[in-house]
């Protein structure tokens, strides 16, 4: 367990401010005491500065997880990939956002592009290649996604056409637990 | 197409037929007229008018032969009951025939005459034998004087319910000799078992021989076959419970042994699979939230009862539960009913620090985590990292925010850390609980599995009571469970337990479920053994299951009178002490560290494996070690120093409560050998190094 690097930090509150915007402030000085992010093999987690102390007495090779885990950097590009696990923090913070229609759902839990007919509300604002966090009609939180079109051409486009790109979803636990580990 | 013969008619003549026994019906029809005759007025006129009529019609009389010889061996039984009717066959030479005749003559009437003819005389019958009745009765004392006014068809009617009355209790006795003839069931013999063992015999006969084995076990003295004992049947039973239910004779025994009145039911609940439960994440929803977004899904459910407030029972549903958009959002999991009672057990606290040391696939501990609403720390863990994989899984789907997941051997635990305020262990055991979920565990268990797990379970309780820390402001508990009910998994590693660590039994706080044993065959178990809970699937419908609730009350091993390190710490801990422990030990200890020898504090570490009690039973003598040269004076100063023990009628510290002694002073020794046999009697109180009883 080690902190992030100066460089991975950068990668890592880049793709979360896609999401959240500046909001990563308040995800780490919360009022129930400090919290962090410590990156364990090549996956980022987020744990209150405590509970990092604790953690601490276990040895790495028998650590597997601690706190939520955010994502994971690639191996060779040090790219960031947010994972699901991280859909709990993200959506309360979250600007834009997508709701789907019940028929989509399915289609989105599988793991498919979200088309322009299963879309059933977008947050006004919306710019192209944005990151969204993706809602059922019920408020609940599916995933998230970037946005394939703005709000504006959104309203003026094809059924057919792809609106969401698919990043994660809460179907992942059951289809990919073994890569959220 | 019409048929022209005439179906009511009775066959009459010598023939088999007209032989045939009537259909009972004089009872009602005859009670009847009773009550209608008890209510009519006594009519003397008609009495007398009726008793110059024939009594038996010529008729009758072909029937009366062939029924006599039929009915040769009534006659003889026939008479003795009603003295008055006897007298009333004055009339008639021969009396007991008559009796015989008398009731065929009245059905005959009955039915041979023609309407005309019974309706007359069922109206004079009612009204002579209402009257008759009425005569009867009064005259019930024996007062055959007035039996003459009785018409002859009301004396017809009295005899016809006498046979009938004989009739009825001679078919009740034939009954019994019949139940009497198939009561003996036969033991198939020696040569005809190996037959069976080898040749597939049929199940239904196997079911019969079955129930009937149980059957003469129910009743044995009466029932049982001559020259065979007890145990016959009782082997007999087990081979064919065996083969009906495909289990090998190794565990059919052990149940046998733990239920012996419900055996089939208990192999019956283990062929059905449990109800499916869930549990709602209270992190994330509600039940009755959940509940209504379920049922709307299209899932029938209920809740689980009134012993918890988050479990939900699925009776059924038209999508797969385990994978609705609720359960992928972490609203609820998969988890069996009787999966939540340790958890209940525990009862863990907010902001405390929690371990749970076999955790996957993570439902206790995301229970747990629930339970404390994300606050503290939880720690899970369990050696098997695939598993533990699992519980990662679970825990962020759950949206559990305060976890550590490891991987460690938690035997190792106690290493790594220590200091929680609460322990639960989900022992990894055989699995003789949920025989329903698995059924490879009917044959494939013997006594080697049970062994292994059994000591694997005393190792695991050492390290989960070390991990525990005793001076917690708020716990200091360990919940040991397991999903079995075999006693050397349960009760006898709760025993160790007491033993080799300062333990005591504490209640769960569960509302129902049966006390754990105190007594079972040859064992002998800590009289707080009824405080643990065992839960059954044939009584309530929940998997076979064990919880039991251990507190912590201090953290020195028992019988330890110094502290791992010198100096610093033999002060901090006996200020500690002072926190903790009773008064009347404090100064025991002082003097115990005063007189302490400096070797012995190095010797005795916590971390010391346990050392089995056969070892310690036998090292209870031997002071071959120079340590326990030393100890003994010791431990004779603290007797003749402490006034408060001698006071206490020479019963130890607390913190030596647990029944046995672990020489604080043997040898340190390896990890006992997994054949080691740790059965032997628990005799706590045989303590031969001259140190007074100890009661646990």
């Amino acid at each position: 367990m080690r902190p992030l690097t100066e460089e991975e930090t950068k990668t890592f509150f880049e793709k979360l401010s896609k999401y959240i915007g500046d909001s990563i402030a308040l995800l780490l000085d919360r009022q129930d005491g400090a919290y962090c992010f410590r990156l364990h093999k090549e996956r980022v987690y987020y744990i209150s500065e405590e509970l990092m102390k604790k953690a601490g007495n276990i040895a790495g090779e028998n650590l597997l997880s601690f706190g939520t885990c955010f994502g994971k950097f690639t191996r060779k590009d040090r790219k960031f990939m947010l994972h699901v696990t991280a859909l709990d923090y993200l959506a309360p913070y979250a600007k834009y956002k997508v709701w789907l229609k019940p028929s989509a759902e399915q289609q989105f839990l599988y793991g498919h592009n979200v088309v322009k007919s299963g879309l059933g509300r977008i947050t006004e604002g919306t710019s192209d290649h944005q990151g969204v966090i993706v809602y059922s009609m019920n408020d609940m939180p599916l995933g998230f996604g970037l946005a394939a079109k703005s709000t504006e051409a959104c309203r003026h486009a094809d059924p057919m056409m792809v609106v969401l790109h698919h990043q994660a979803d809460i179907g992942e636990y059951i289809r990919n637990e073994n890569a959220l580990v | 197409m019409g048929r022209k013969r005439q179906l009511d008619r009775v066959p009459s003549g010598p023939g088999r037929k007209s032989r045939r026994q009537k259909d009972p019906e004089f009872e009602s029809a005859k009670d009847k007229k009773a009550e209608k005759k008890a209510k009519r007025p006594k009519l003397d006129g008609l009495k007398k008018k009726k008793k110059g009529k024939p009594k038996a019609a010529p008729p009758p009389v072909a029937l009366d032969s062939e029924g006599s010889t039929d009915e040769s061996d009534l006659v003889g039984v026939a008479v003795y009951p009603l003295p008055d009717d006897f007298g009333d066959d004055e009339e008639v030479s021969d009396t007991t025939p008559q009796v015989v005749d008398g009731a065929q003559g009245d059905a005959s009437d009955e039915k041979n005459e023609g309407s005309d003819d019974e309706e007359d005389g069922d109206e004079e019958s009612d009204d002579g034998d209402e009257g008759g009745d009425q005569g009867m009765e009064s005259y019930d004392e024996g007062d055959s004087s007035d039996e003459e006014e009785l018409l002859p068809i009301e004396k017809a009617a009295k005899k016809g319910r006498k046979k009938e009355e004989e009739d009825n209790r001679l078919a009740e006795e034939e009954l019994q000799t019949n139940i009497a003839a198939t009561e003996t069931l036969v033991l198939p013999s020696g040569q005809e078992v190996e037959k069976d063992a080898h040749i597939a015999s049929d199940l239904t006969l196997v079911q019969q021989r079955i129930r009937d084995v149980q059957f003469v076990l129910a009743d044995f003295k009466a029932r049982k076959q001559e020259g065979k004992g007890r145990s016959d049947y009782v082997q007999q039973l087990r081979r064919d419970l065996c083969t009906y239910y495909s289990y090998n004779e190794f565990l059919m025994e052990k149940l046998m042994d733990l239920f012996p009145q419900d055996i089939t039911d208990v192999l019956e609940a283990n062929e059905v699979p449990r109800p499916m439960t869930i549990r709602a994440n209270t992190l994330k929803t509600r039940r009755r939230d959940l509940a209504q977004a379920l049922i709307s899904r299209g899932v029938n459910l209920d809740p689980i009862g009134k012993w918890s407030k988050v479990g939900l029972v699925v009776y059924d549903s038209q999508v797969p539960v385990g994978a609705t958009p609720e359960y992928l959002a972490g609203h609820y999991m998969l988890q069996g009913g009787s999966s939540f009672l340790p958890v209940m057990a525990l009862a863990p606290q907010e902001k405390e620090r929690v371990l749970d040391m076999c955790a996957a696939p993570g439902g206790k501990s995301s229970y747990i985590a629930a339970l404390m609403k994300n606050s503290g720390s939880l720690f899970a863990n369990d050696a098997n990292a695939d598993r533990a994989k699992a519980i990662v899984s679970n825990l962020h789907r759950m949206g559990v925010h305060n976890s550590v997941v490891s991987a460690y051997d938690a035997r190792t635990f106690p290493k790594i850390m220590h200091g929680f305020d609460r322990v639960l262990l989900d022992a990894p055991c055989s699995g003789t609980g949920v025989i329903a979920k698995d059924p490879a565990v009917k044959t494939s268990k013997d006594e080697k599995d049970i062994q292994r797990c059994s000591h694997l379970q005393k190792e695991l309780i050492l390290a989960a009571i070390d991990c525990c820390n005793a001076n917690s402001p708020t716990g200091g508990y360990v919940v040991y469970s397991t999903c079995s009910i075999m006693v050397e998994e349960n009760e006898w590693v709760i025993d160790y337990a007491l033993k080799m660590r300062s333990v005591r039994l504490v209640p769960t706080g569960l509302p129902f479920g049966n006390e754990g044993f105190v007594n079972f065959k040859q064992h002998r178990f800590h009289p707080a053994m009824k405080m643990t809970r065992r839960f059954y699937p044939h009584t309530h419908n929940l998997d076979g299951f064990f919880v039991a609730k251990l507190q912590k009350f201090s953290n020195k091993m028992p019988g330890e009178e110094q502290k791992p390190k010198p100096d610093k710490e033999t002060n901090g801990q006996a200020k500690g002490d002072k926190s903790t422990d009773k008064a009347a030990d404090k100064g025991q200890k002082r003097k115990n560290a005063d007189s302490k020898e400096p070797n012995n504090t190095n010797k005795k570490r916590k971390f010391d494996p346990p050392q089995t009690p056969k070892q310690q039973g036998g090292k209870k003598n031997k002071t071959d070690t120079p340590q326990g040269e030393k100890s003994s004076p010791k431990l004779k100063g603290i007797l003749k120093k402490s006034p408060q023990n001698a006071a206490s009628g020479g019963k130890p510290s607390p913190t030596t409560k647990k029944r046995g002694k672990p020489s604080p002073t043997t040898k340190k020794r390896g990890k006992p050998s997994p054949t080691t046999k740790k059965r032997g009697k628990p005799s706590p109180n045989m303590k031969k190094k001259g140190k007074p009883a100890k009661k646990g």
